[in-house]
């Protein structure tokens, strides 16, 4: 047994899985951002159903998450059929497809991160910067923002985590495409239903440890380098 | 010139303020805790929206609910020290000072960086983050942030009550300064006699949202229907008086007043400067008699003008002994000693419970 040379395909799905979780990061933290804010500081009729709408993925079947993806964003679904007919362009069994899986997996766990750091941040410090001249976006920018930054990295490790090990929603949407959507678990997965698949399960095992690890410490170190903010 | 007009509802709590005040100097807003103070200057300073009226400075209207005029807080160059300091954890010492100046226009800065921070003492603090500063120091740099945004107005609200006995102390004299160097109007709320007596020229009185007074400090302060307003039996009588001796063999510090002069134990104040002291009520006694041999050194001869009952153990009366001297008594004594308004009397008081404000 050789745990340390990893076979194309594993390497494969390590690069796909680093790739697909990159992007469902990058696709979901402004979006994130805005609407962790509307929920911290709109008061509005539906946020409730906003709200509810968002924690879905957390509490629904991954399954069907992936499979209301199917129905909306495949290339005959609602959105998916439009996007495909005047530009061409099909998220259906691409990596693109498993990253927006990812995303919406996530979505939750960034927002809620986010949101709970915009309720750290002191609306009285805001009012103080409107008196000295600054307008609401300025305000955003250099006082609200940078007092969020903790939890923006906090929900950025969880979102990130969470893309690695998404499973349920991307096999559904995506199916387990080698080279384009299978990425780490689904390669685990698919190592554990061959024979003599089990040193390459393992590794895939080991590696998914390691990069969880490493995204844990990683967030600690960001972390300390934005000392806690005390109420000034 | 400050005029202002404004109604405000919140919920069962009404607001209802009507003032102007002068170009410059320290007006104070004063009154209880909850006597909608902080609401007042949170609609003057925009952060809050009135009902109806005007608010207007040098006769720019800031808001105006007939010609729908609301100008944002940005817009209003009012500068605002805030009870807690509310300075921005992420910023050095530095960055929060520059925070508002660099809004404003060159042209428009007629406050510089290096007074204020030698007014203030603060260069030495410069490079530090506030959570390294106490919370003096705080106050100090949030006085420092707002005064530099050069504004046509600074509202203080209860900068020193977050502060202890000595950290007073410490942000006093410059507040003092303020008005004076930069010649910025001031509004300073307070609950403190002391602090107001210490600081303010004008002052404005209020009560459960209601402004009750307005004017000179020493107009209202010894109008005897505003005495419970004014704290009461925590209150005095205010007496303005002129430093005869700063510093005598035996450390008092004699002050001259219309009624004559009162020793006190030495205050920090100069030979021939103005200053408000402040007399307990309690600490003023009555005697028919000229008193002789008595540890007492400052006996004034008045006649007594009112009687007034606050409740049903004491009287408080009211002599005039050059100007009006409050002294409160039991009721037992005020009949053991027929004292009835027209009779000449003997007030005697404490010189160790006269204050001038900065030393309470």
């Amino acid at each position: 047994m050789n745990y340390f040379s990893f076979s194309p395909v594993e390497l494969e799905a390590l690069r796909l899985s680093l790739w697909v979780s990159f992007w469902a990061l990058f696709i979901s933290l402004p979006p994130g951002i805005i609407i962790a804010w509307i929920l911290a500081r709109m008061e509005f009729p539906g946020k409730s159903i906003l709200n509810g709408m968002i924690h879905l993925p957390l509490v629904l079947p991954p399954v069907v998450i992936g499979y209301l993806l199917l129905v909306v964003m495949g290339r005959k679904g609602l959105i998916g059929s439009i996007l495909y007919e005047y530009l061409g362009f099909s998220v259906a069994f691409t990596w693109k497809g498993a990253a927006l899986a990812s995303a919406v997996m996530a979505f939750p766990l960034l927002v809620r991160a986010i949101k709970l750091s915009i309720d750290n941040v002191d609306p009285g410090l805001e009012n103080a910067a409107r008196t000295l001249g600054a307008g609401p976006m300025r305000v955003f920018f250099t006082i609200t923002l940078p007092l969020m930054i903790p939890g923006i990295i906090t929900g950025m490790i969880l979102a990130f985590a969470r893309s690695l090990g998404e499973f349920g929603a991307t096999i559904t949407f995506v199916s387990n495409i080698q080279g384009e959507t299978q990425t780490l678990p689904l390669a685990l997965y698919t190592l554990m239903q061959v024979p003599n698949g089990e040193t390459g399960a393992m590794r895939l095992c080991l590696i998914s440890i390691l990069i969880a690890m490493a995204a844990l410490v990683c967030s600690q170190r960001l972390e300390k380098r934005f000392p806690g903010y005390v109420k000034g | 010139m400050i005029d202002i007009k404004l109604r405000k509802k919140q919920g069962a709590f009404k607001i209802n303020a009507e003032f102007k005040s002068g170009v410059t100097g320290v007006t104070a807003l004063f009154g209880q805790s909850g006597a909608g103070k902080t609401s007042v200057i949170n609609m003057i300073a925009g952060l809050d929206i009135p009902d109806s009226g005007y608010i207007r400075v040098n006769q720019n209207p800031l808001f105006d609910a007939q010609k729908h005029i609301n100008l944002p807080p940005q817009k209003r160059k009012i500068g605002y020290v805030f009870q807690d300091g509310r300075l921005f954890p992420h910023l050095t010492v530095k960055q929060n000072l520059s925070y508002g100046m660099r809004l404003v226009s060159q042209q428009e800065r007629y406050v510089m960086f290096d007074p204020v921070i030698s007014l203030l003492g603060i260069s030495h603090l410069l490079s530090r983050l506030p959570r390294k500063l106490s919370g003096g120091e705080k106050q100090r740099v949030a006085i420092g942030r707002a005064l530099l945004t050069s504004p046509s107005l600074l509202l203080m609200d209860e900068p020193l009550s977050s502060l202890d006995h000595l950290r007073k102390k410490e942000v006093m004299p410059f507040i003092s300064r303020l008005s004076k160097e930069f010649s910025i109007p001031i509004i300073y709320v307070s609950h403190s006699l002391d602090e107001v007596l210490n600081l303010a020229d004008h002052i404005v009185l209020m009560d459960e949202g209601n402004v009750i007074a307005a004017g000179s400090i020493d107009a209202i302060v010894n109008r005897s229907d505003l005495f419970s307003l004014m704290g009461g039996q925590d209150c005095g009588s205010i007496i303005s008086a002129t430093v005869e001796t700063d510093n005598d063999a035996y450390g008092l510090t004699h002050l001259r007043f219309p009624g004559g002069v009162i020793k006190v134990p030495r205050l920090a104040v100069s030979k021939g400067s103005t200053v408000r002291i402040r007399i307990p009520v309690r600490s003023v006694s009555i005697s028919l008699v000229k008193p002789a041999d008595t540890s007492i050194q400052n006996i004034f001869s008045g006649v007594i003008e009112e009687i007034s009952l606050p409740d049903s153990t004491f009287s408080d009366i009211r002599i005039n002994i050059g100007v009006p001297l409050f002294s409160r008594i039991t009721r037992l004594s005020q009949e053991k000693l027929c004292l009835t308004p027209g009779k000449t009397v003997f007030a005697m008081v404490k010189s160790i419970a006269v204050t001038n404000g900065s030393n309470d």
